[in-house]
């Protein structure tokens, strides 16, 4: 009966598409129309196929092949998205590298959003969904809820971020930082994401474990809120329905306030949150010790996300925007400084009386790394948002190299020591292919983001200096372009920092990959349940 | 009064209250007495049933722990 039912949908969305695709009114659309074709067509088939067949009895252990499929997804588009990324840092030194031959398709402006969602959606959203299935279900000591809804979560979000890439590069844009892709990619979004809080959701419900372990509270919340941020700051009204052109229903400086409730929550429930939840199962794994203070735990999970909702408006000062809006934004990120070093220190201070593991274990000293980078840029953080900081600060490169102490230090590390745990549990093996990789992965990728940071403070204050700077007569001293100009070797600098921090994560990907391939298979562990 | 300043005014006064009086009352449930017997346990979780579910007597023995 289900199966009919699926079929019939995956047939009418088939019909439904192709129809879009031939009155399309855009190259993106269209494509768009004709990649949703080939796939509902192809599930289509694959249902069919599978139709009255024999189901296999229903599994009762870990649902543990998702997480393997998210894990090598995260691997994927990391490198992808710091390709990318590294690519577009040596257009802004060379302008060449913007080819006459591809105007249009791969100059920085649409290569940037690629970048930008490829490593915060879709390395950053495939490391949140594979672990938070692997850690709901470990702390929770239940199977995933819903069967393959789980698998319809990970292959939907996968049709997103191609959805998303592949419009960027056709120009389907909504000019919205993070936010870019057109209404009919961000309705797609909600559907998967609410699939994706079902399964956790109820994974929780059937819990057996009584209490529910603070890292699922984190999870809990980034699902939930972005869900709530992703909704409303997408209300738009498509132009046409065969066009991916939408326009916002908010306007002027509203739009603009929603727009940055959104964008900094993001950064507080996407990127800070959800990966704090990965800090309070990993963490306490690799060290192999519960976290220092469960108590320390509850009181940052309720501090941080009542405080980190109010700070958007630091993004608008000297705008539009009324002073008390951006005087509140500025005021509540000062105080969440608390909070993220009150997790720091919990997170840090977990490895009380195991800190000799520093030194034996590369993993251990990836996350401890990671927790570094989270207490420095949750301390830049709160700084840069004061008004007359704000006034040197903003539009210049140090927010980029704000963003990137946060992205790749906190983010990339804590992500990389995840996968370095999971992997070798999740193939069954007794460790990984090569420590001694671990060690130059780890190296590589702290001395990039050194280069990456420091380049980018002298380039950003240098920047704000030369855009203030009047003569006796006050005429500005600098035209723009002589900003630019001064800003060649920082650029360059900024480049081999990415080159480093991708190299590190290529060789990640030859360790993992080697270890699923050539990594000694674990020994069954002696039957401690009778045989059946 | 217009929406705008009702939500303004309540935004500021009984709402924010109603926060604060939360926030703080999360923290005095967190230092309740007993909390650190069943936080202890609580921070166990992780521990457990690394590879596989648990079953159901092993779950009410769990719950008549507590």
């Amino acid at each position: 009966m289900w199966d009919y039912l699926k079929l019939i949908v995956l047939g009418l969305i088939t019909v439904l598409a192709a129809i879009a695709a031939n009155y399309a009114r855009d190259l993106a659309y269209q494509l768009h129309a004709i990649l949703v074709m080939l796939v509902a067509g192809g599930v289509f088939l694959w249902t069919l196929r599978n139709t009255h067949e024999t189901k296999p009895a229903p599994e009762t252990g870990y649902m543990d092949d998702v997480v393997r499929a998210g894990a090598i997804a995260t691997t994927f588009w990391g490198v992808v998205g710091f390709l990318a990324g590294t690519f577009i840092a040596f257009q802004l030194a060379f302008p060449v590298l913007n080819f006459d031959w591809a105007e249009g398709f791969t100059n920085f402006g649409r290569l940037r959003p690629l970048h930008t969602s490829a490593v915060i959606f879709a390395f950053g959203g495939n490391a949140l969904i594979c672990t938070s299935f692997y850690v709901v279900q470990r702390t929770s000591a239940a199977r995933l809820w819903g069967g393959n809804l789980a698998w319809f979560v990970f292959w939907g979000y996968q049709l997103f971020i191609v959805l998303a890439a592949t419009g960027y590069l056709l120009g389907s844009t909504q000019s919205k930082e993070y936010a870019e892709p057109e209404w009919y990619v961000d309705i797609w979004l909600t559907v998967v994401w609410l699939a994706y809080l079902a399964v956790f959701m109820g994974t929780i419900i059937k819990r057996k474990e009584p209490h529910i372990y603070v890292a699922n509270w984190f999870y809990l919340s980034f699902i939930i809120t972005v869900a709530m941020l992703h909704v409303v700051n997408n209300i738009s009204i498509p132009v046409s329905i065969f066009g991916s052109k939408s326009v916002q229903i908010f306007a002027g400086v509203q739009d603009a306030m929603t727009q940055w409730w959104y964008g900094h929550n993001a950064v507080g429930f996407f990127l800070t949150a959800g990966f704090l939840g990965m800090m309070y199962y990993f963490v306490p794994k690799q060290a192999e010790r519960p976290v220092f203070s469960y108590k320390l735990s509850i009181i940052h999970f309720w501090a941080l996300i009542f405080l980190y909702i109010w700070a958007g408006p630091h993004h608008l000062h000297y705008t539009a925007l009324p002073d008390w809006a951006g005087t509140l934004g500025m005021v509540f990120s000062i105080i969440l400084w608390m909070p993220s070093w009150g997790g720091m220190i919990n997170g840090l201070m977990t490895l009380s009386g195991a800190w000799d593991k520093l030194r034996t274990d590369p993993i251990i000293r990836m996350m401890v790394i990671s927790i570094g980078f989270y207490g420095m840029s949750t301390f830049e953080g709160p700084m840069m948002s004061i008004r007359a900081v704000n006034s040197l600060s903003h539009y210049t490169d140090w927010t980029i190299g704000h963003v990137h102490s946060g992205a790749l230090g906190w983010n990339g590390m804590i992500t990389f020591g995840a996968l370095y745990y999971l992997f070798p549990k999740l193939w069954n093996k007794t460790g990984l292919y090569s420590l001694k990789l671990v060690n130059w992965h780890f190296w590589l990728a702290t001395i990039g983001i050194v280069l990456y940071a420091a380049s980018m403070w002298v380039s950003g204050i240098m920047e704000g200096l030369m855009w203030r700077e009047v003569d006796a007569n006050g005429f500005l001293v600098n035209a723009f372009v002589d900003s630019v100009a001064a800003k060649f070797p920082m650029n360059v600098v900024r480049g081999l920092g990415g080159v480093m921090y991708l190299g590190g994560a290529l060789i990640m990907a030859y360790n993992l990959w080697m270890t699923v391939a050539k990594g000694e298979a674990k020994a069954p562990a002696a039957a401690a349940a009778p045989a059946e | 009064m217009d929406t705008y300043s009702f939500m303004r005014e309540f935004a500021d006064s009984w709402g924010l209250l109603f926060l604060f009086c939360f926030f703080l009352g999360v923290i005095v449930w967190a230092f309740r007495p007993g909390s650190t017997k069943t936080y202890t346990d609580t921070a166990d979780i992780p521990f457990r049933h690394e590879n596989e579910p648990a079953s159901d007597a092993e779950a009410q023995a769990m719950e008549a722990r507590q």
